[in-house]
């Protein structure tokens, strides 16, 4: 997972050198990716299309399952509520990794390790085990209830309802919102701020007019994987959450496992994973927008 | 005057770090006391300590089997994926041509797309090949999303070496394989092995794709203790946790600490 890093950096970019080998020594370069191919090709591709094709043919062929749910209320409900979930996750990442980056970057070599290695913990430990976890914190009459009826709030259900999913899944994907974040705070040269501040504006104002632009597309990149993330997420919304509350990954394995309708389980498929490209391709263009601004700034 | 208000506002930020910081790394720890409970309950914190639950998990042959199988899938991952993330590195880096991009782009999909799609449409391929519940079904849906974590460490570290010393060893004489053997290899070789341990990690955590392609005969780790928490409160699946947590923990470190050193020793 730390690779998320990577991959909002723009990732793999290879200094590629251009190849002038004979083309039988670049076919047979090409020949490499073949292992790496077929896997995706079985364990990735396949499946994707095999969604796809009973989206549109099962029980019969035509655009039914669609039709059926643009029509359902029911499923308009929970798309509506994945995506207040998914919102809900990234405010919440926002609002606490925003200010852990800035103390990352603002910190000092030692105190700045310890901070990465906090944010990295999560990444080594399985998604299972921090599921589990919150299933004993969030339990009826377990620790967190405790603490909170200890503060004068009573007791709030927290398993089994949205707000225990949304905490759950805030504290899951808390580090894919951070380390893309710290990474793009790390490059922001900090003259700019003594710059500013020589030039009269007191600290408020160059947070304002000059970190916060700065660091918009880390922001940008780290809002965008949770959104993501959160939008297909299955096993903590499942274990957290309850069928009253479901999201649409948990409806996808109802269609599929309790009522056999493939056709609609790949309809939803299908308007996940259209949603996910989407948000991709406008975020894409506005941070794309954004950078270029600054960097004409600049 | 400036002065206090800054140095408040300081404290408020570490405050308010040390709170992210402890929210971001103690849940995962109370599954340690939890598996160390004398009481068939979930109730946190324990009032009493035994190792029975520890005893329970060595002795059921189901969750034995379950830590077998997730021992024996991983590795299995490990070689796969190395063995294909890092061919596809070397065909990344050493040549370019057209729609590399995309390719670059299709290699790190799995990375992105709803695992819930891909785990519906999995389990509809693997219903029909007769692959639900089988080592190789496991090895392939875990070595596809293992293929980025080698992929994007083995691109690194071929990036970063100089190649005119392939170079300088063909010159020398050796041949490809001679020169791939004694030159390329021992230069990429942290890349490879932090690749390989974590395509060994991923598939020991992974969970969403195995509870769809499992079956009653095979299970990994996490599938079982997943089916455990829906159905029952036994703390063995905190034993089981914790072990999870140990085991990964190490690794990790390990990577670490061989690459810190790695860095050093150059």
């Amino acid at each position: 997972m730390a690779t998320v890093e990577a991959l909002v950096a723009g990732s793999i970019t290879a200094d590629t050198v251009i190849d002038q080998a004979a083309p039988s020594k670049r076919w047979g370069r090409l020949g490499l990716l073949v292992p790496a191919g077929l896997l995706l090709i079985v364990g990735f591709v396949v499946p994707l299309v095999i969604m796809l094709w009973y989206a549109f043919t099962d029980p019969s062929v035509g655009f039914g399952n669609f039709a059926w749910y643009l029509g359902d209320a029911v499923q308009q409900r929970i798309l509506l509520r994945t995506f207040t979930t998914a919102v809900n996750v990234t405010v919440v990442c926002l609002l606490l990794g925003y200010p852990y980056a800035y103390a990352m970057v603002a910190a000092g070599p030692k105190l700045r390790a310890v901070l990465t290695l906090l944010v990295l913990v999560p990444f080594w430990t399985s998604l299972m085990v921090r599921t589990f976890a919150w299933v004993i914190l969030l339990q009826d009459h377990g620790p967190l209830q405790s603490l909170l009826a200890t503060v004068g709030l009573g007791q709030i259900p927290l398993i089994r309802t949205n707000l225990g999913v949304v905490i759950g899944m805030s504290q899951v994907l808390l580090p894919f919102f951070v380390l893309p974040l710290y990474a793009v705070m790390t490059n922001i040269d900090r003259r700019l701020i003594l710059a500013s501040s020589s030039l009269g504006a007191g600290p408020l104002t160059s947070f304002f007019r000059i970190w916060l632009p700065l660091s918009l597309p880390g922001v940008g990149a780290g809002s965008l994987i949770v959104f993501i993330s959160s939008l297909g997420f299955y096993v903590t919304p499942a274990l957290l959450g309850s069928p009253g509350n479901s999201l649409i990954s948990q409806q996808i394995f109802t269609q599929v496992n309790g009522l056999l309708q493939w056709g609609r389980a790949g309809t939803m498929g299908v308007v996940l994973i259209v949603i996910t490209l989407a948000i991709l391709a406008i975020l894409a263009l506005v941070i794309g927008r954004s950078t270029s601004t600054i960097k004409g700034v600049r | 005057m400036r002065k206090p208000v800054a140095r408040m506002w300081n404290g408020a930020l570490w405050l308010f770090c040390a709170l992210v910081a402890l929210w971001l790394a103690a849940p995962s720890l109370i599954v340690i006391p939890l598996s160390l409970t004398d009481k068939p309950s979930f109730s946190f914190p324990p009032t009493g300590w035994s190792t029975r639950w520890y005893t329970n998990f060595f002795q059921d042959p189901s969750w034995v089997g379950a830590l077998a199988s997730s021992l024996q899938v991983g590795a299995l991952v490990a070689i796969v994926a190395t063995i294909a993330g890092t061919a596809a590195a070397a065909a990344l880096t050493r040549s370019a041509f057209r729609g590399q991009q995309t390719v670059n782009a299709i290699l790190l999909a799995p990375m992105i797309a709803p695992v819930i799609v891909v785990a519906v449409g999995l389990y509809a391929l693997f219903l029909r090949a007769n692959l639900l519940g089988t080592t190789l079904g496991f090895v392939i849906a875990h070595s596809v999303l293992a293929l980025p974590f080698v992929i994007i460490p083995v691109t690194a570290s071929l990036n970063g070496f100089d190649r005119r010393l392939e170079s300088a060893a063909a010159m020398c004489g050796a041949n490809r394989w001679t020169t791939f053997r004694q030159v390329t290899l021992p230069l990429v070789a942290p890349g490879v092995i932090s690749g390989a341990l974590f395509a060994f990690v991923t598939s020991f955590d992974e969970v969403v794709l195995s509870l769809f392609i499992q079956s009653p005969y095979l299970q990994t780790l996490p599938v079982k203790m997943y089916a455990s928490v829906t159905r029952d409160t036994d703390p063995t699946i905190a034993a089981a946790a914790t072990l999870i947590l140990g085991l990964t923990t190490v690794l990790t470190l390990t990577i670490t600490l061989y690459i810190a050193r790695r860095n050093r020793v150059r």
